[in-house]
């Protein structure tokens, strides 16, 4: 079973197909809608229905902290915590390079077991085909999502007001520089890992507390800089960020000045910014540090209503520069 | 060492007000930093906008993918055509634009390009596909050159027939000297590259004192670093006592790191070389020996390159040179951006078009 591979075969919809979905999807995602193996899961739900999608092309697919298949399940479920949403049924869509190892797809499967199990989320319908060599790069996953919001929340981009306050909720640019040291041709294996991870936990608790919160937003790809931007211009107000308060590891800093990136630009998998208003902000900080996922969180910055629109940062000198989008794109398939 | 904190702000701010004390005494100062990170690091952290009015930092031609000459770029656009072919680059190269396309476009076209971050990694790529041909595009200054050696030296050893470098190295004091003689800008002292000095030594700068009277600190990348060799090089300026300051003791040493050196010699010898916005430089580029020309892309693949074409209108060679700043071009920004660059200066993440496209913007 070791060195097994998948063959096109496997992708043919025929018995090696249904083979395939029995030993490994349903094997170790089970559940009563999933197990029904129709051609749609069918489901009830009530309220504000939030939902995404989101495709993971992650290479290499194995990296320090997760795999493209904890990233999946996480990616999907943190785009519905960004509304306020509490994720429950997501679909699995996977492309499969011929040759990828049983072995390998197996990890994969399990990996998202684990997370769906962390989240809280369930896989409820999917699909698998195969491709020739060459043709896709070992597994590509699409996962969508479905969340209720619940009442009375009502989280956006654009509702961020002046005199309000940023929080994040740890240090940044981890995901990214660990799928960096993760490619084969850098070899700094400084003890960076990739922070994917869930945040709807964290995120209902944060709304339970503050229902009031403004914005949310997860800085992936483009990382806090561009997200911050992305605020910025859909709320029509500035931004002010300090420099010495955004946490950003050594080991992150120092493999960014090597490679001569920008941790402000890089992406994080298991953070989220939030705006909220200055009263509430110490509430919101104990609340966020009391769980796994917002240990470290703290303020950053501020909502101004000088320059709107753009995102200043005052560096560790007191000078203010701006602080633009990610343009080009200094790391490919980060996630 | 290690406890040491090079971007503390208590030690920032405390330089920060020495410089401007002895800057009371100075007229207008113009100082080239004339590296490319160190451009970067002073637009990241804001030093220009602190520094008292007199003291203007230029930039100056140390981003080794900026200076290249556009024949080469055309010619190894030609190399990654040919099939059979694996390109192996730095990433900044992927971007800057030949005369018709760039890498980018090739790769998109269907060419193998791939991004490594060290020769040695284009050694790996050979020994995985023998059946192909794998082209390293070697550019840098002395920093990166002995890695390629390295590389070039065990390849030898491995008795590979696959690997080749096209070499476009290039050395720094030439470059330096040529801005001084072309006497465009008024300079009152240069900040020295700290990693380029780490290899050649800080002695390899003594022509700017004894030849030209200007005073150069070598200096680090982080804030203290800058600023430490912003005030070594203030003081020399008022005491008019121009010398080589090394504040980068940490790494550099007066004769450099002799082992590198030789490293890059035993492959490596001295040639002309072609720069951009500089032109053809004596004994400013490195070239592969003889001893080792079954590895010179240059020898092996001979390629024909249409006329070279240029935007009339890009001024990355006047950029280079410190004649004009970034936002005196005309392509500035609209037309020249890291999205869609016309120029080397806008796609390295050491060109100083760059720099001021991502940081240097006013409110």
């Amino acid at each position: 079973m070791k060195e097994k591979r998948i063959t096109l075969a496997y992708g043919s919809g025929g018995r090696l197909t249904h083979q395939l979905i029995k030993d490994i999807f349903v094997k170790h995602l089970d559940n009563e809608i999933l197990s029904q193996m129709n051609d749609s899961a069918v489901f009830a739900l009530n309220g504000h229905l939030a939902f995404t999608t989101d495709s993971y092309v992650v290479s290499p697919i194995f990296f320090p902290g997760g795999d493209i298949g904890k990233l999946a399940v996480n990616g999907t479920v943190n785009d519905l915590a960004m509304v306020g949403a509490e994720p429950l049924y997501i679909s699995l869509s996977i492309i499969i390079e011929e040759g990828l190892l049983f072995e390998e797809l197996e990890r994969i499967v399990l990996s998202i077991k684990e997370a769906a199990e962390e989240s809280g989320v369930r896989v409820v319908t999917g699909d698998t085909k195969v491709v020739e060599n060459g043709k896709a790069d070992k597994i590509f996953i699409n996962t969508s999502g479905i969340g209720i919001v619940p009442d009375g929340i009502d989280i956006r981009g654009d509702k961020a007001k002046p005199e309000e306050v940023i929080i994040i909720n740890g240090t940044v640019g981890d995901h990214g520089i660990a799928i960096l040291s993760a490619r084969k041709d850098l070899s700094f294996s400084a003890d960076i890992k990739s922070d994917t991870a869930p945040l709807n936990r964290l995120v209902k608790k944060m709304i339970e507390a503050v229902p009031e919160i403004s914005v949310l937003r997860d800085p992936t790809r483009g990382g806090l800089a561009t997200t911050l931007n992305e605020i910025a211009q859909a709320s029509n107000v500035g931004i002010e960020v300090e420099e010495s308060e955004i946490p950003i590891r050594d080991s992150v800093k120092n493999a960014c000045e090597l490679l001569g990136i920008d941790p402000l630009y890089i992406a994080n998998e298991g953070k989220l910014v939030a705006v909220v208003s200055k009263d509430k902000a110490d509430l919101l900080l104990k609340v966020m540090r009391s769980s796994p996922y917002g240990e470290k969180a703290k303020i950053i910055g501020r909502i101004t209503r000088e320059h709107p629109g753009k995102v200043v940062l005052i560096t560790r000198l007191g000078a203010k520069r701006l602080l633009d989008m990610l343009s080009g794109d200094p790391l490919p398939r980060i996630c | 060492m290690k406890n040491l904190k090079y971007n503390d702000t208590q030690l920032s701010k405390e330089l920060l007000s020495e410089i401007k004390e002895i800057s009371l005494s100075l007229g207008d100062v113009t100082i080239m930093e004339f590296c490319g990170t160190h451009t970067h690091s002073i637009f990241r952290y804001g030093i220009r906008d602190i520094l008292p009015k007199n003291i203007t930092m230029l930039s100056g031609p140390g981003c080794p993918v900026c200076v290249t000459d556009n024949r080469d770029i055309d010619y190894f656009l030609a190399l990654a055509e040919m099939p059979n072919t694996i390109i192996a680059t730095f990433g900044d190269m992927i971007k800057v634009p030949g005369s018709s396309k760039s890498l980018q476009d090739i790769k998109a076209e269907g060419k193998d390009i791939r991004i490594v971050y060290s020769c040695m990694s284009a050694l790996e790529i050979a020994e995985q596909n023998p059946k192909k041909n794998v082209i390293f595009l070697g550019v840098g200054f002395e920093t990166t050159a002995p890695t390629v050696a390295g590389a070039i030296i065990e390849a030898k050893k491995r008795g590979m027939d696959n690997f080749f470098v096209y070499s476009m190295h290039k050395l720094t004091p030439p470059a330096m000297k040529s801005i001084l003689e072309l006497g465009e800008v008024k300079l009152n002292g240069i900040l020295g590259p700290g990693h380029v000095s780490t290899v050649i030594g800080s002695d390899a700068w003594i022509f700017l004192p004894e030849g030209y009277k200007i005073p150069i600190a070598i200096a680090g990348f982080e804030i203290i670093d800058i600023l430490l060799g912003i005030k070594a090089l203030l003081r020399m300026i008022k005491d008019n006592t121009p010398a080589v300051v090394n504040t980068y003791i940490r790494t550099v040493k007066p004769k450099g790191n002799k082992l590198a050196q030789d490293v890059m010699y035993e492959v490596f010898e001295v040639t002309d070389s072609y720069w951009r916005g500089l032109g053809r430089l004596p004994e400013s580029g490195l070239k592969i020996r003889d001893k080792y020309e079954d590895f010179d892309a240059k020898k092996k693949f001979l390629v024909n390159t249409s006329e070279i074409s240029e935007n009339r209108f890009c001024k990355c060679g006047e950029v280079i040179r410190g004649v004009i700043s970034p936002l005196e071009c005309p392509l500035f920004k609209d037309v020249c951006n890291p999205s869609n660059p016309i120029g080397p200066c806008m796609v390295s993440s050491e060109g100083t078009c760059n720099a001021y496209y991502l940081y240097g913007a006013r409110l």
